[in-house]
């Protein structure tokens, strides 16, 4: 079907793209799941619309009513993601952003009429995450969905992402994802190992407890309650840290067979080929991860062009995950 | 070669401005008992009073989270670099 009677229609049934000729291992297939292709551009197309088909069913939001609105910390996929869903259903939308966000996020929030609250950029998302919830205690009358503690963020994958993925790679061995609320990991995870009991779950990490300086005590951290209720210790294989150099390296390679993926992609890829490398040699596999969004957004960053260590540096001040 | 374990900028008041320890032992549990009795008051934040590692703290071997690598009991071996990171919220948010 291609004739759609809502932009809302277009979100999911990402394309599955065979990147194994970036793997570093003969027998290991690589596929790349193309989440940029989501109509706001980002796999947070589904985690919106999951949210807010959430709350219309418990009654928190009334569609059509006017006069409501909604408030959610985010580093911008998701906000943006939010703003175009809550554009098309008539929903005022306030984002929690905090401030080191590249250009291109912010603007694609005010496409879609979002209002912009910053957040100290020192504190990264975790002070974004912390004024959202002062905010949204002090105006009750706000919808707030809280992405990472509402079961419909790992829900969206688990019902969406989830059969995608075994849909086009049945023979599946590892899911390499990168952790943020935990939303893709936990809900792809769960659905996975349901189905392909032996599959492997890694997260990939950028080091970002390094970059948050505004951190006043190891007491101030955060665990998302996505992962937590979803038993993300035990769900989970492999962690691992990708640094911005491994990322932006991956991203330019990815450059290579064609695809034009967002920072965090890069890191992902890095960590796919790092799972790619511990298989022993003539042993099959199939590696599946998530080409979270496109490069749109990053071209500010000069992350293609300019000499890389110039960007890595550049990269350690703002928030690409 | 040594064992290089690198200090987050929330816990080197507690290792008197340290960013890099040399470490000692061979798993990650004794290398990191070993910081907190060089370094006491960074015990708290290493370990529960259980002696469980720290919710908020994630410890890498490489970039690798020890917790998945048999936790406390993880081998650590000369030349491995140990990152101490704070739990933060993350990402693609």
């Amino acid at each position: 079907m291609t004739r759609y009677a809502s932009v809302l229609d277009l979100i999911g049934n990402t394309p599955m793209i065979d990147a194994s000729a970036l793997s570093p291992n003969p027998s290991v297939k690589i596929w790349v799941k193309l989440e940029g292709r989501n109509p706001a551009g980002s796999v947070k197309d589904r985690v919106a619309y999951s949210l807010v088909a959430a709350a219309e069913a418990d009654g928190r939001l009334i569609p059509g009513q006017p006069g409501q609105t909604l408030i959610e910390p985010s580093s911008g996929n998701t906000g943006i993601a939010l703003a175009m869903v809550c554009r098309l259903k008539g929903y005022h939308l306030k984002v929690v952003l905090p401030s080191n966000v590249s250009p291109e996020r912010r603007q694609l929030l005010e496409v879609w009429g979002a209002e912009i609250i910053d957040s100290p950029g020192s504190e990264g998302s975790n002070g974004a995450v912390r004024k959202a919830q002062q905010l949204a205690a002090e105006n009750p009358a706000w919808v707030f969905l809280y992405q990472y503690a509402n079961p419909a963020n790992p829900l969206a994958h688990y019902t969406t992402t989830g059969p995608e993925i075994i849909a086009d790679v049945p023979e599946i061995t590892h899911f390499v994802a990168g952790l943020g609320t935990s939303g893709t990991l936990m809900g792809v995870g769960r659905f996975l190992k349901e189905r392909v009991p032996d599959v492997k779950i890694w997260a990939i990490e950028p080091p970002s407890g390094e970059m948050v300086d505004g951190l006043r005590s190891l007491d101030d951290g955060y665990i998302p309650p996505v992962f937590t209720d979803n038993d993300g210790a035990h769900l989970l294989d492999r962690r691992v840290v990708v640094r911005p150099k491994e990322s932006l390296e991956w991203v330019r390679r990815m450059s290579e067979i064609g695809l034009f993926v967002g920072i965090s992609s890069g890191a992902i890829l890095a960590g796919a080929v790092k799972c790619a490398m511990t298989i022993p040699e003539g042993e099959s596999a199939h590696i599946v991860t998530i080409a979270c969004d496109d490069g749109w957004k990053y071209l500010s960053t000069g992350a293609w062009t300019d000499d890389l260590d110039d960007v890595v540096e550049r990269a350690k001040r703002i928030i690409y995950f | 070669m040594a064992i290089t374990v690198r200090i987050p900028t929330v816990l080197r008041p507690a290792t008197g401005g340290q960013a890099v320890i040399e470490g000692e032992g061979t798993t990650i549990g004794a290398v990191l008992g070993r910081i907190a009795t060089d370094h006491p008051g960074v015990k708290p934040q290493l370990f529960h009073d259980d002696g469980a590692l720290h919710k908020f703290l994630n410890v890498y071997i490489n970039d690798d989270d020890v917790r998945y690598l048999g936790g406390l009991e993880a081998p650590v071996a000369d030349g491995d670099e140990i990152t101490l990171l704070p739990a933060v919220a993350g990402g693609a948010v």
